[in-house]
C-alpha cells in the first residue's frame, strides 16, 4: 500500500556537498537522506558548520549537490542546468532571510511583485496578487512604504509575502528571527504557524531552540549529517505571543 | 522579465545613483555633442563658401596676365599688359563651351557726389560681366551697347557706395565725378556681399570699359587696348579642365609662345579654390571626428568601470534576485540594459548640446543652421553601441555569480 502514497515533497537520497577550497576539500553534506511532506514545519537545526546552511541552499535550489538525488514534488532537480534552477526557485521555493533582503529603493508593493516579474506575469495580476499576498501577512495599510520606513518585523513581514507570492510548494526560511526582536519574533513564528495551518510547508533553519519549538519535527544537523530526527508536539505562538501580551 | 519591466528597473537603479550617472555619462555627453556640433559647423561654413563662390558666379575661369621680365626688372603677376579685349573675343568667339568672357580694368579710385566723397574701386567691364558674374542691376538700367563700345560716361554703383554716397535717397541720374570725370548713375547693382576672401563685393562702381580705361585707370593700358583679367564664364555642364586647356592653347597661339615657354597668363580656377577648402575642412573634420571617437571610448570605458563597481556593490541584491527566480540571461539583461540606458541618456544629451552649440554658432558666424537628421540618428546609435558594449563585460559578470556566494556578500 505504501505504494500508493502520495510521492513526498522533498526527497533526499545520499546528499552530498563538497567544496574544493584550494587543496581542502570541505564536506559540508556527507550523505544525507531524508523526506519531507507537504504540509509540514520542519526546524532544520545545527551548529554552524554543521551543514544546516548547505542543506538548505541545495532544497532551495542555489546549490546542487556533488553527489546523491534531490526530488522535488518528484522531479529530479539536483542537477538542472541554471536557467532551469532559476525557474524552480521562482515556482517552487519561497525563501525567507535573516536581513530580510528587500529591495531598498522599492516600495513593499514592488518587493512583493519581484518574483512575478520573473515569473512575468502582466503588471494588473502582479499588482492584485501582492496586495493579497501583503493583506494576508497583515500589511495591508503598508504597500507603498519603502523597506526604510518599515519595523524589522514588518519588513520580515514583506519578505514572507515575498516568498508567498508565487504560491510556491514550501518556504525556506534562514534564520528568519534573527535580526529580530523576541517579541516581533514570536509574532513572525506566528505567522509561520498560521500560514502552515493554511497548508503551507515551511522550513525553518535556526540554531535557536526557542525557534525551533514551533516546529512539529526537528531535524538536527552536525558534520554533515543528520544526527536525530524527531516529531514533537510544537508550542503555539500565538498562545505565546497572548502571554506576553498579559506579562507587559 | 519583460522588456519595458527590465527599463523602469533599470531607470529606477540610475536614479537611485543620480549625481554618479550623470558624471558616467560625461563622457558619452561629450562625444556625441562634439560630433552634432562639428558636423553642423562643417556644414555651416561650407554652404557659406558654396554662397561665396556662387556670388562671384560660378563656373568661372579668370585670366590674369603673366609675370613678365622688362629691362631687366621682374614684374610680378598682373602686371603685363599682355591680354586684350581681342583676346577676350577670342575666348569667347571660338571656344565653344564659353558663355561669356569679359574683359576688365579695375583701379583705385575716389568718388565725389555733392558733399560727400568715397574711395572705392572702379570696375570698367563691357555687358558680357553682368554675365560671368551673374550679378544683375536692382534699380535703373545697364549698359547699353552704346555706351561700353563708345564710352559712354555713365556708371552703375553697387549697395555700399550707394549708401556712402547716398544715404536713402534714390541715385538714378545723379552726377558724380570719378577721379574728376562726370558721370551719371544710370543704376544700382544687387547686393552681393562679402566675397571669400572677406572683401566687400558691394563696395564698387562699374564704368563702361572704354571709358574706365582711356579716363579713368591707367592710360598706358589705353594704347595697347590691355585688361587686367579676363572673367570667363563657362557653360553650365562643361567640363571645367577640358575648356581650361582650350583657352590655355588658344591664348598661347595668339600671344605667339612658342612650345616649351611658359604662359605669358595664368588661369585661376574657382574649383581650385573649392576643393582647397574642402580639403581643409575634410581635415578639420577628421579631427573633431577623433576627438569625438577618442571621447566616445573613454565614456565608454568610463560606463564600464561604474558597471563593474555597481555589480559589485549589488552582488546581494543580484543574488536576491537569483532567489526569487532571476535567470542568468535576466542579470545579463539587467545591467546591460542599464550600461546601454545611461549611455543612451547620455546620448541624448549630448545631441540636446550639439545641436545648441550648432545653434550658437550659426547665429554668431550668420551661416544657416544645418543639423543633418542622419548624424544625429548615428550618434544616438552609436552612444547605445558604446553601452552595449561597455556594458557586456559587467553584465556577464553579474550574470556568472553564484547565487550563494552572492547572498552571502556584505
Amino acid at each position: 500500500m505504501a505504494d500508493l502514497a502520495p510521492p513526498a515533497l522533498i526527497a533526499v537520497e545520499n546528499l552530498e556537498r563538497v567544496y574544493q577550497m584550494g587543496d581542502e576539500r570541505v564536506v559540508a553534506l556527507a550523505g544525507v537522506t531524508t523526506q519531507i511532506q507537504q504540509g509540514s514545519f520542519v526546524a532544520v537545526m545545527g551548529p554552524s558548520g554543521s551543514g544546516k546552511s548547505t542543506f538548505m541552499n541545495v532544497l532551495g535550489c542555489l546549490d546542487q549537490p556533488s553527489a546523491g538525488s534531490y526530488r522535488l514534488k518528484g522531479v529530479e532537480v539536483g542537477q538542472l542546468p541554471a536557467t532551469e534552477l532559476a525557474r524552480t526557485r521562482n515556482r517552487e521555493i519561497g525563501f525567507v532571510f535573516q536581513q530580510f533582503n528587500l529591495l531598498q529603493r522599492v516600495d513593499a508593493l514592488g518587493n512583493v511583485e519581484l518574483p512575478m516579474l520573473y515569473a512575468g506575469l502582466p503588471k494588473r495580476e502582479r499588482r492584485t496578487r501582492a496586495e493579497a499576498a501583503l493583506a494576508r501577512v497583515g500589511l495591508g495599510d503598508r504597500m507603498r512604504h519603502l523597506p526604510l520606513q518599515l519595523s524589522g518585523g514588518q519588513q520580515q513581514r514583506v519578505a514572507i509575502a515575498r516568498a508567498l507570492v508565487n504560491q510556491p510548494a514550501c518556504l525556506l526560511a534562514d534564520e528568519p528571527t534573527g535580526a529580530l526582536d523576541s517579541r516581533t519574533s514570536l509574532d513572525i513564528m506566528a505567522l509561520f504557524q498560521a500560514l502552515n495551518r493554511e497548508g503551507v510547508t515551511v522550513i525553518v533553519v535556526t540554531h535557536e531552540p526557542d525557534v525551533a519549538a514551533f516546529a512539529s519535527r526537528v531535524i538536527r544537523f552536525r558534520d554533515g549529517k543528520i544526527v536525530s530526527d524527531t516529531e514533537q508536539t510544537p508550542r503555539d505562538a500565538a498562545a505565546a505571543l497572548a502571554e506576553w501580551s498579559e506579562a507587559a | 522579465m519583460s522588456f519595458l519591466d527590465a527599463i523602469l528597473s533599470s531607470l529606477s537603479a540610475i536614479r537611485a545613483h543620480a549625481l554618479r550617472s550623470v558624471l558616467t555619462m560625461l563622457g558619452i555627453v561629450i562625444g556625441v555633442a562634439a560630433v552634432i556640433a562639428m558636423v553642423a559647423v562643417g556644414n555651416g561654413a561650407r554652404e557659406r563658401v558654396n554662397a561665396q563662390i556662387q556670388s562671384l558666379g560660378a563656373n568661372l575661369i579668370i585670366v590674369i596676365p603673366g609675370n613678365i621680365t622688362q629691362g631687366g626688372a621682374r614684374l610680378g603677376t598682373g602686371n603685363a599688359s599682355t591680354l586684350t579685349d581681342a583676346d577676350a573675343l577670342a575666348l569667347k568667339t571660338e571656344i565653344g563651351s564659353v558663355q561669356a568672357a569679359a574683359p576688365l580694368v579695375r583701379g583705385g579710385v575716389q568718388v565725389v557726389s555733392g558733399g560727400q566723397n568715397w574711395a572705392t574701386s572702379a570696375i570698367g567691364v563691357d555687358l558680357d560681366y553682368f554675365v560671368a558674374r551673374d550679378w544683375a542691376v536692382e534699380r535703373g538700367r545697364e549698359f547699353s551697347d552704346e555706351e561700353t563700345r563708345r564710352g559712354g560716361q555713365v556708371a552703375l554703383i553697387g549697395q555700399t557706395v550707394l549708401r556712402e554716397l547716398f544715404g536713402g535717397n534714390d541715385p538714378v541720374g545723379a552726377q558724380i565725378r570719378v577721379r574728376n570725370v562726370p558721370f551719371e548713375v544710370i543704376g544700382v547693382m544687387s547686393p552681393k556681399g562679402q566675397s571669400m576672401f572677406g572683401q566687400d563685393q558691394d563696395d564698387v562702381i562699374l564704368l563702361p570699359l572704354q571709358t574706365a580705361r582711356q579716363r579713368v585707370v591707367g592710360t598706358n593700358r589705353a594704347k595697347n587696348r590691355s585688361v587686367n583679367q579676363i572673367m570667363v564664364k563657362i557653360k553650365e555642364g562643361e567640363d571645367l579642365s577640358a575648356a581650361e586647356e582650350e583657352m590655355k592653347r588658344l591664348l598661347r597661339q595668339r600671344h605667339r609662345i612658342q612650345d616649351g615657354r611658359d604662359d605669358d597668363f595664368s588661369l585661376r580656377n574657382m574649383a581650385e579654390i573649392q576643393a582647397t577648402r574642402e580639403e581643409s575642412a575634410r581635415t578639420m573634420a577628421m579631427l573633431l571626428l577623433s576627438v569625438a571617437a577618442v571621447s566616445l571610448v573613454v565614456g565608454g570605458i568610463g560606463i564600464m568601470n561604474i558597471m563593474l563597481v555597481s555589480v559589485t556593490e549589488r552582488t546581494k541584491e543580484i543574488g536576491l534576485r537569483m532567489a526569487v527566480g532571476a535567470r542568468p540571461l535576466d542579470v545579463m539583461g539587467q545591467f546591460l540594459i542599464e550600461a546601454t540606458t545611461i549611455a543612451l541618456i547620455g546620448g541624448m544629451i549630448g545631441i540636446g548640446i550639439g545641436i545648441g552649440i550648432a545653434i550658437i554658432t550659426a547665429m554668431k558666424a550668420g551661416w544657416p543652421l544645418l543639423i543633418d537628421p542622419l548624424v544625429v540618428v548615428t550618434a544616438f546609435v552609436f552612444s547605445g553601441l558604446v553601452g552595449i558594449v561597455s556594458g557586456f563585460y559587467p553584465a556577464f559578470r553579474a550574470a556568472r555569480l553564484d547565487p550563494v556566494e552572492a547572498l552571502r556578500a556584505a
